[in-house]
């Protein structure tokens, strides 16, 4: 937080608001509990035994998105989950962060057919592109320490 | 290929409202009544393993009735099958079940061996063995730790999710990818088993029979996991039988019948191992016999293993015509690019027959059936898969009990919705 050790030992410690509130958005950024397809078996990989995503304040998932700060969007979006997807994102607080994991989800992927819809990003938008498909547990972690870089440096004017 | 244009924005379809008359026939009059209760479970709910869609009507907590609602993951993979020549169309078979894709790629390449007439060599048959066997583990895992957290029991997944990453190790080892493997292939497998898998393996196989005791030690004599699971769902083997079930969903029933042995591929027939039975059709005996699919599993992988060892020679076919010469050939044989290049730019061409073949899968029977045209496409795939056929029963599993049941009932069938969708 860059407020290290400067005043000795008066007891203070000095930051700015929009670096404390960055801070904690960063620190316990719950995602919500919500797959699609083949990505999200990957993210539950990752939020297991070998990778562990509490390790980021991530370990909690909630199953409803008035709770929720992080959508991972993990999958094939077909058009007749679109409007899903959307609503959940609308049902969503402020603030609030979404991560297109995997090739489907971000731009189709192999599928170019009447089914899906070709990227995520048509109907919500979208932080972080993780590609892969499947994208390994630790490409995820990195597309999530992105995104944590880019709520780090979010400024108060942006604030939602 | 075009893609079709979307007849109604988001905005409109998330203002459609539908009237309760709309459902008249689907569910009972006193729902329409308001006698009953219809409660919306899906597609975004945390047990339904996927974007599976319930509508339920409960009368109190009891289900009255139960409609599935599929299609949240349709992806249209059967008709973009018709748009690949036979080897490429081989990756998108991986994500239709994507917790066992190993088996998927086995089902579509044993149907266009059957296609082809073509023959696959000893050595290759036993590496498959392997892979399907560990692929089964794989997908057990999944199930154990996603069924166990949706009835309760929180820590199971750490635990299957431990296990399983190894068996991914095992895999990215074989193919270079975790998941999405593609190793299985029409004629054999992609590659040789690399020099440190056996080490891996015959690791993987001392440790994990005692992993399998830890999880029985977590749940089997769990007053509360037999509490939830006993005397729930129970399909009876003519129901189940009637709606085509298959996999440990039949099994459980008691009805012995499974492919490996009913109608042996890969030389199953030669591998030493029994089919675990279930008595009362039950949450807990599909639990049991999953259980006991591992330690079968593991019979078949020692064999499997010890086989390898001394089995030597190709592992996948010779006839170039349909399957690639080795690179190291490439420098040496006109004949080897010849092959190479009319293999990776038109394929092979198929007779123009329609064929069905089917494996076990770890949630059933899995069938591919292709319809050849002559050339180098197929006129039609389709396959057959547990899921949707598991679904399709889950009204009649489901009547009767209570709401909480409803995602043990699920969690027990082991659907997943890319393969029900496709």
């Amino acid at each position: 937080m860059g407020v290290s050790s400067k005043l000795g030992n008066l007891g203070i410690v000095t930051t700015t608001v929009e670096q404390a509130v960055n801070h904690a958005r960063v620190g316990a950024m719950w995602p919500l509990l919500f797959g699609l397809a083949c990505c999200a078996i990957e993210y539950m990989s990752s939020q297991a035994s070998s990778y562990d995503l509490s390790r980021f304040g991530m370990e909690l998932n909630r199953a409803t998105p008035r709770q929720a700060d992080l959508l991972i969007v993990s999958g094939r979006l077909t058009r007749k989950m679109a409007p899903v997807v959307r609503q959940l994102y609308d049902q969503m607080a402020e603030p609030k962060w979404v991560i297109s994991m995997g090739d489907c989800a971000s731009c189709g992927g192999v599928y170019n057919n009447y089914a899906i819809v070709q990227g995520v990003d048509e109907i919500i938008p979208v932080d972080v592109y993780v590609a892969g498909c499947p994208p390994r547990p630790e490409q995820l972690l990195h597309g999530i320490l992105t995104l944590h870089e880019k709520v780090k440096g979010e400024r108060i004017a942006d604030w939602a | 290929m075009a893609v079709a244009e979307q007849t109604q924005s988001i905005e409109e379809q998330r203002s459609w409202e539908g009237s309760l008359d709309q459902l008249r026939g689907l569910v009972s009059e006193r729902a329409i009544t308001g006698e009953t209760m219809l409660l919306n479970m899906g597609p975004h709910h945390p047990s339904t393993h996927g974007v599976l869609r319930l509508l339920l009507e409960l009368d109190g907590e009891q289900i009255v009735s139960c409609l599935p609602d599929i299609g949240f993951l349709h992806t249209g993979i059967e008709k973009s099958l018709e748009d690949k020549s036979y080897e490429k169309a081989l990756p998108l078979t991986d994500r239709m079940d994507y917790l066992s894709p190993m088996s998927n790629n086995m089902a579509y390449a044993a149907a266009v061996e059957k296609l082809l007439d073509l023959d696959v060599p000893e050595r290759g048959q036993i590496i498959r063995v392997v892979c399907l066997e560990l692929a089964r583990c794989a997908s057990h895992l999944v199930w154990l730790g996603t069924h166990a957290i949706d009835m309760g029991a929180m820590s199971v997944l750490l635990y299957a999710f431990r296990e399983r990453e190894r068996i991914l190790g095992m895999f990215e080892m074989l193919s270079g990818q975790r998941m999405m493997s593609s190793y299985i292939r029409p004629g054999g497998v992609w590659r040789d088993v690399p020099d440190d898998f056996l080490p891996t393996i015959k690791q993987f196989l001392d440790d994990f029979p005692y992993k399998v005791d830890d999880y029985e030690a977590l749940l089997t004599k769990n007053p509360i996991w037999k509490d939830r699971a006993q005397g729930v769902g129970v399909i009876e083997p003519d129901v189940a039988l009637a709606y085509g079930m298959t996999g440990p969903a039949l099994r459980g029933s008691g009805v012995n019948w499974d492919l490996r042995k009913a109608q042996p591929y890969c030389g199953y027939e030669t591998y030493d191992f029994n089919v675990p039975l279930g008595e009362h059709g039950d949450v807990y005996d599909r639990y049991l016999i999953r259980i006991h699919e591992f330690r079968e599993s593991m019979k078949i992988l020692n064999q499997a293993v010890s086989r390898l060892e001394t089995v030597k020679g190709p592992y996948r076919s010779q006839n170039h015509k349909y399957c690639p010469p080795l690179r190291s050939e490439l420098g040496q044989s006109m004949e080897a690019v010849i092959h190479h290049f009319k293999l990776w730019t038109y394929g092979y061409d198929a007779p123009d027959e329609e064929i069905y073949s089917a494996i076990e899968s770890p949630r059933g029977e899995i069938g591919c059936y292709i319809h050849g045209t002559g050339g180098n496409k197929p006129r039609r795939v389709h396959f057959k898969t547990p899921s949707f056929i598991h679904i399709s029963a889950l009204p009649v599993v489901a009547k009767g009990y209570l709401l909480a049941d409803m995602v043990a009932i699920i969690g027990s069938v082991d659907i997943v919705l890319g393969d029900c969708d496709r």
